[in-house]
């Protein structure tokens, strides 16, 4: 279960002298459900296609349980792809799509038909053999190019961006269609998006990428509550970044004012960027306050209230909470010790990523 | 509502110009020099003169097609590999030759291909036998295959630029090496252009007068030349009308048999 | 390495084709230059026949008649084609396939065909033949073509910005003039030049058509093919296809002003 079964190692590659990626170590755990998160432009997509085949690195190497496979081409290697316009072959029907791969590798014609009949069933398009591609919906052919890749019985599914065309409600039941077809398949996952949530809700490990290169790789959990830098912070979630600087281990001085927490190991005045989640935020009467501020913005947006409140230096912070503040009142705000996650200014990670644009 | 209208003046232009001189040609081909109706200008074909011309025709426009799509297809593919389609260079290349005028292109052939031309001093200088094709049908060929093959590459190239690269990627993801690639995607993708470039060749080909005139020498008659004859020389319009409605059955035929064999594509299970 | 090999063979395989298809240019070129008029014989190196290029009345004649006839058939056959392209573009199916597929028949039946049944209407309607009996055969077999470069740009122009031109208050010629014709003009001026090269090089249907006494640059050309071409005209067409080279190679890769 542990063993890693896809290492890219030093993987470069570079488009008409733009670098893509940067010297890039990724391990992909056999059975895991992995994605590459990031903005466009990040590499993600060509990481994705360099495993499946597509791509040739400039330089490094792709190993798939243990054998280099950087040279082979696609059609030699036990993945398959789930394209991002799904690239569904338009001159055959929906049977003919999903046979195409097992037809190439000569099986026999009873099991072509099994398959076929399994995978429909399980991306729920039973009874749709026939029909033809143009007249699916995005959603099904969706599906179809998902059941032509699994007919195949790849040991690793790529997806890239598979549901991006698709209207929110949609997207949101083939989240949960892809954790069960993951879970029942049990095959190894790794999918490409620049939705943070599609990335949160489906993932074992989330793995942010900026500028061709890693940031950030951990659980989902791990990515939202101890971002390492403040990209990741700003990428995942909304949160409040805030210019500060450690006083010692376990106190951290913000806007002037001392607020405990519970990171330890900074040098004494380090400065440092904190971040607070706007979730985390405590709304109280301005006396019990750590800080003070008005509330300048208000939506309500069902679940929570979207609050903006300006502190005395003009900071905006961004609130969500249930405790309703009307527009011109004066508030408190308190943030709990382990709310508060310190990072690093960013001092090599973003400064290679901000060098690479020259 | 109104812009409906706007279509009238073409209309009136095509009832006029085409549709008028098709059913005088008809008129002609059913009627005698006296002017009773007959059957006899049709019939001429079978005549061995035409009959002979006609096979000559079918049989060297078929070579000649089927020249233009071996040569057009890998080329095609070639320039989609290369994205030179971006901007108009393809058309540019291919159009060009246009400007310079199609008989005096094709008359450079005879130069060319002349016992003492260049090419055989070229195939002399390096000690290579003499190619003796100039009046021969082979000459013929080659000229159908110079001046149509632009109507091949376009189409197969404007099809092909449109294939997704991902759809490609598909089918090797699939496991398909690059010849059951070209066979189950490349080449059923393309269909449609593979048959709009078919009928614009061969068309041309099976029809023309001039190609033969220029590279075949006088001895060699082609249905085209047979028909100019009869309107230009023997002055006979009743039965160069008559010739030409067979000749249009064939034309019609062919697309017939390639719009079957497309729309008959679609559903192939290969 | 395989690709390096592949890569060498594709490079290998263009060349081979653009040679054969300009070799007969290069040909016609080299040829415009020889003193001998003999086209299988070189006679030396001169520049006479660019300068007699004009000197034949027979010559100047034609290329008038020939750059008259391209110009006004695609001119006329551009605004019909036009027209007919909007018109369709609204039409049911059934009138629209009907409309279409007689629209056709000039671009897809046989020229001799064409070119004879064009002759005889004029003959039975008594037209005498002429320079205007070419203009309108011209004419007849460009359409066709401008529609099928103007048609799909009117497919790609929604219907609705037509519509909101409207709703800001244009009317309806206005609304067409300022915003669907815009849209439209690359399908419309791509449609134009199509029927102009088309004009240009056409032998067939003008020589059916054309009448005794008037000539254009191909119908002239085939008179001489018997008695010898004089090697004037080959000059000609090497200015003409310089001037026509020049102009394209400037407007493909010269730097747009609009980026489209």
């Amino acid at each position: 279960m542990e063993r890693s079964l896809i290492e890219l190692s030093h993987i470069s590659k570079s488009f008409d002298g733009t670098m893509v990626l940067d010297d890039l170590e990724l391990s992909v755990r056999e059975n895991s459900f992995v994605t590459l998160l990031g903005p466009s432009g990040c590499g993600k997509t060509t990481t994705l296609r360099i495993i499946g085949g597509f791509e040739k690195p400039d330089a490094g190497r792709v190993v798939f349980d243990g054998m280099d496979i950087t040279g082979l081409p696609p059609n030699k290697r036990q993945v398959n792809t789930v394209f991002q316009k799904y690239a569904l072959f338009s001159h055959m029907n929906v049977e003919e799509n999903i046979a195409f791969g097992l037809k190439i590798k000569n099986k026999p014609k009873a099991y072509i038909a099994d398959k076929i009949k399994y995978s429909l069933k399980l991306v729920n398009l039973d009874g749709f053999e026939k029909r033809g591609v143009a007249s699916l919906s995005g959603g099904q052919q969706q599906r179809v190019a998902i059941a032509r890749a699994i007919v195949n019985e790849p040991r690793v599914l790529l997806l890239d961006e598979p549901l991006g065309a698709l209207d929110l409600k949609l997207r949101q039941d083939m989240q949960y269609e892809l954790i069960r077809l993951k879970n029942e398949l049990g095959i190894t996952f790794i999918y490409v998006t620049h939705d943070q949530e599609e990335a949160l809700t489906m993932s074992d490990t989330i793995v942010v990428m900026n500028q061709g290169y890693i940031q950030q790789m951990g659980s989902p959990e791990q990515i939202y509550n101890e971002p390492e830098n403040a990209f990741v912070a700003d990428f995942i979630g909304e949160s409040n970044i805030l210019d500060a600087c450690m006083v010692r281990d376990e106190l951290v001085k913000i806007f002037g004012v001392n607020f405990p927490c519970v990171d330890v190991g900074f040098a004494p005045n380090c400065p440092v960027d904190a971040v607070i989640r706007p979730e985390d935020i405590v709304l109280v009467e301005p006396e019990n306050g750590q800080i003070t501020g008005t509330c300048t913005h208000l939506i309500f947006k069902g679940v929570h209230y979207e609050m903006e409140v300006t502190g005395e230096n003009g900071f905006e912070w961004l609130v969500h909470s249930t405790t309703f503040c009307p527009v011109g009142e004066k508030v408190g705000i308190r943030v709990d010790p382990f709310n508060i996650q310190i990072m690093n200014k960013p001092a090599s990670v973003d400064e290679e990523a901000v060098g690479v644009e020259e | 509502m109104g812009k409906k209208l706007l279509a009238g003046p073409y209309l009136l232009w095509m009832v006029a110009f085409t549709v008028i001189p098709l059913a005088l040609i008809v008129y002609y081909g059913f009627t005698g020099v006296g002017g009773g109706f007959t059957l006899a200008n049709v019939a001429a074909i079978a005549r061995p003169e035409h009959s002979k011309a006609l096979v000559l025709s079918l049989a060297l426009s078929m070579v000649s097609t089927v020249c233009c799509l071996v040569l057009a297809y890998p080329l095609a593919m070639v320039l989609r590999g290369r994205g030179i389609g971006k901007g108009s260079f393809i058309v540019f290349i291919f159009i060009l030759p246009m400007w310079m005028n199609f008989l005096l292109r094709t008359m450079a052939w005879q130069t060319l291909l002349e016992k003492n031309g260049v090419i055989n001093a070229f195939l002399g200088f390096f000690g290579l036998p003499k190619l003796q094709i100039m009046n021969t049908p082979a000459a013929i060929v080659l000229g159908m295959v110079y001046n149509f093959l632009p109507f091949m590459v376009l189409p197969i190239y404007n099809v092909l630029a449109k294939i997704d690269d991902d759809t490609i990627n598909a089918a090797a993801d699939l496991g398909a090496n690059f010849f059951q690639t070209l066979l189950r995607v490349w080449f059923p993708l393309s269909l449609p252009g593979v048959i709009s470039g078919i009928t614009m060749v061969f068309v041309p080909s099976l029809t023309t007068f001039v190609i033969s005139n220029l590279l075949g020498g006088s001895k060699i008659l082609l249905i085209g030349n047979v028909i100019e004859q009869e309107f230009t020389k023997s002055g006979n319009w009743h039965m160069g009308s008559g010739l030409s409605m067979v000749l249009m059955v064939f034309i019609m035929a062919s697309m017939l048999l390639l719009a079957k064999y497309d729309r008959g594509g679609e559903g192939t299970t290969f | 390495m395989g690709q390096r090999i592949l890569r060498w063979v594709e490079n290998f395989y263009l060349f081979f084709i653009l040679l054969f298809l300009y070799i007969p240019m290069a040909t016609l070129m080299v040829l415009s230059f020889n003193t001998s008029k003999a086209r299988n014989q070189w006679g030396g190196f001169t520049l006479g026949w660019y300068l007699k290029m004009f000197d034949s009345r027979a010559i100047s004649q034609a290329l008038y008649n020939t750059l008259m006839i391209a110009f006004l058939s695609a001119l006329i056959a551009t605004v019909l084609g036009t027209l007919a392209a909007i018109g369709i573009d609204k039409m049911r199916r059934l009138p629209k396939n009907v409309y279409m597929g007689v629209s056709d028949i000039p671009m897809l039946n046989a020229e001799i065909v064409t070119g004879i049944s064009l002759m005889l209407v004029f003959i039975a309607f008594g037209v005498s033949l002429g320079f205007h009996t070419v203009l309108i055969s011209h004419i007849t077999f460009n359409v066709p073509y401008v529609i099928l470069s103007v048609a799909p740009k009117l497919k790609q122009t929604s219907q609705t910005t037509y519509e909101a031109a409207m709703d800001l208050g244009a009317p309806p010629i206005r609304a067409f003039f300022q915003v669907v014709l815009p849209d439209i003009m690359p399908g419309v001026l791509s449609g134009f030049l199509l029927a102009f090269t088309l004009s240009l090089d056409d032998f067939i249907i003008t020589h059916f058509t054309k009448g005794a006494g008037v000539n254009t640059l191909s119908t002239l050309i085939y008179s001489e093919v018997r008695r010898g071409i004089s090697p004037s005209m080959y000059a000609l067409s090497t200015v003409i296809f310089v001037v026509v080279f020049v102009l394209l190679l400037a407007s493909n890769f010269l730097p747009k002003k609009k980026e489209a």
